[in-house]
């Protein structure tokens, strides 16, 4: 079972220059925890070292975002979905 | 002689370098255009120069990148350089200094970060580990955040002996290790703290010191600016005595020590915590050379008057040649130098977004 991971261009350089990852994920932490193994320079830029989520970071879930669903537990199902997309933030 | 000069500002790094002695300055950057930059140091202890910053992107956090090639190009570590430890249920949220360790040690680096914390790398900036002996002091859940943070803004090793390390702390005050940070003792005997209630105004901790700064050839005298106070330790850093009486105001950030000349120290003084404006309005930076017994206003080549910027507290600093530059970076975006020690001013930048610190040296 694997999704798609979009990522916006400010990103990419921290995944070896992908747009799109494809990850196998159970779950959106799940889906982290495997950038944090192929990527850990991406990864910690989505989430703290405590796991939790950044706070200017949004993770649209088949277009949906994950705080309004079940944040880092969002369930991925086959062929979902991952749009990252930073929120407002700094002037 | 080439000097350069590192300005961290609250969007993006630039580097000014000089060529001929600090006649003229080539300006290149940003670099990380919309990440603050409040910690830098360029550290030349190794073979050849190296500059670390640490950078926070306000939707990606903060880390630390590091330039071999003064400053054109930066490499970050693949793993989290600076991370709480699991069991200290912390997140890094700035870093406020990055300080080069022992000249002896040139793979010893140390950062205050936000919140509250010190931590310590021995591979040269890779990798850095929580200094636990302060974490799990019992002062810290007592420790306030000051107006900018719960940060922990200076870090001072011990020129000669690398078991000690002095820090500044807002809103905890001065803490000094002796035994490679293990356990940790606060020196703030006779630093005011003008916000507590007047019975209450000299506590064992919990002062808002703003800087602290040592020449490394007299390591037992320390100078402070406080929030509110300006002080100097002839005790490594134990108990203070003022040194505000010759300056206009003793509000202010910055406090900076000649690099050869252990007597003489710069301050940049602002009007009172409300006001927060170099006093009516005048661009000066103050200059002792009697270790704080009498000040005196330089002003030549700096603006006249109707000048309102701040001045942050890594945002003055000298180089290490002899004589000695002198460098300050203003919250409206100019940055001066004077190449003799502060008898003449002149504009190195100008037009940057906010500094937050500067940093030179002879490279």
């Amino acid at each position: 079972m694997a999704v798609t991971v979009r990522l916006p261009s400010v990103l990419r350089t921290a995944a070896d220059g992908h747009a799109e990852l494809k990850v196998p994920a159970a779950t959106l932490g799940q889906l982290l925890d495997e950038l944090g193994r192929r990527h850990p320079a991406l990864e910690r830029r989505l989430r703290d070292e405590r796991g939790a989520l950044r706070r200017y970071v949004n993770f649209y879930v088949d277009g949906e975002e994950c705080r309004g669903l079940a944040g880092a537990e969002t369930p991925l199902t086959d062929g979902a979905e991952v749009d990252v997309i930073p929120s407002i933030a700094g002037g | 002689m080439d000097v350069l000069l590192g300005i961290g500002t609250r969007k993006g790094m630039w580097f000014a370098r000089s060529r001929d002695g600090r006649a003229s300055w080539e300006l290149t950057g940003p670099h990380y255009p919309v990440d603050g930059v409040k910690a830098l140091t360029i550290d030349t202890r190794g073979p050849s120069p190296r500059v670390l910053a640490g950078v926070v992107n306000e939707h990606f956090g903060t880390t630390v990148v590091t330039s071999t090639d003064l400053g054109q190009t930066w490499h970050e570590p693949e793993q989290a350089p600076i991370a709480f430890p699991e069991d200290a249920d912390a997140a890094l949220q700035g870093i406020w200094q990055l300080a080069q360790g022992p000249v002896d040690q040139p793979d010893v680096v140390y950062a205050g970060v936000e919140p509250h914390g010190l931590f310590r790398s021995d591979d040269g900036g890779k990798s850095f580990e929580l200094v636990r002996g302060l974490w799990e002091h019992p002062h810290r859940k007592q420790w306030m955040p000051g107006g900018g943070g719960a940060c922990l803004h200076t870090v001072i090793p011990h020129p000669t002996d690398a078991n000690r390390v002095t820090v500044g702390i807002s809103a905890g005050g001065v803490y000094r290790t002796a035994d490679g940070g293990q356990t940790w003792e606060p020196g703030n005997t006779g630093i005011q703290a003008v916000f507590l209630p007047e019975d209450q105004r000299y506590p064992e901790f919990g002062q808002c010191v703003h800087k602290l700064a040592i020449n490394p050839s007299r390591p037992d005298r320390y100078f402070l600016q406080n929030h509110h106070g300006v002080y100097r330790s002839e005790d490594d850093a134990r108990s203070w005595q003022s040194i505000a009486g010759g300056l206009p105001d003793d509000f202010g950030f910055p406090m900076v020590v000649h690099p050869h000349r252990p007597e003489v120290i710069y301050n940049f003084p602002l009007v009172s915590s409300e006001f927060r404006f170099p006093p009516a309005g005048r661009c000066r930076v103050y200059r002792s050379e009697d270790a704080g017994d009498t000040w005196t206003a330089l002003s030549t080549g700096l603006p006249e008057d109707g000048y309102w910027a701040a001045v942050m507290r890594d945002a003055m600093c000298t180089d290490d040649a002899d004589p000695a530059g002198v460098y300050f970076g203003s919250r409206t975006g100019e940055v001066w130098c004077t190449p003799d020690e502060g008898e003449h001013w002149q504009l190195v930048a100008q037009h940057l977004p906010d500094v937050l610190c500067v940093r030179a040296a002879v490279v």
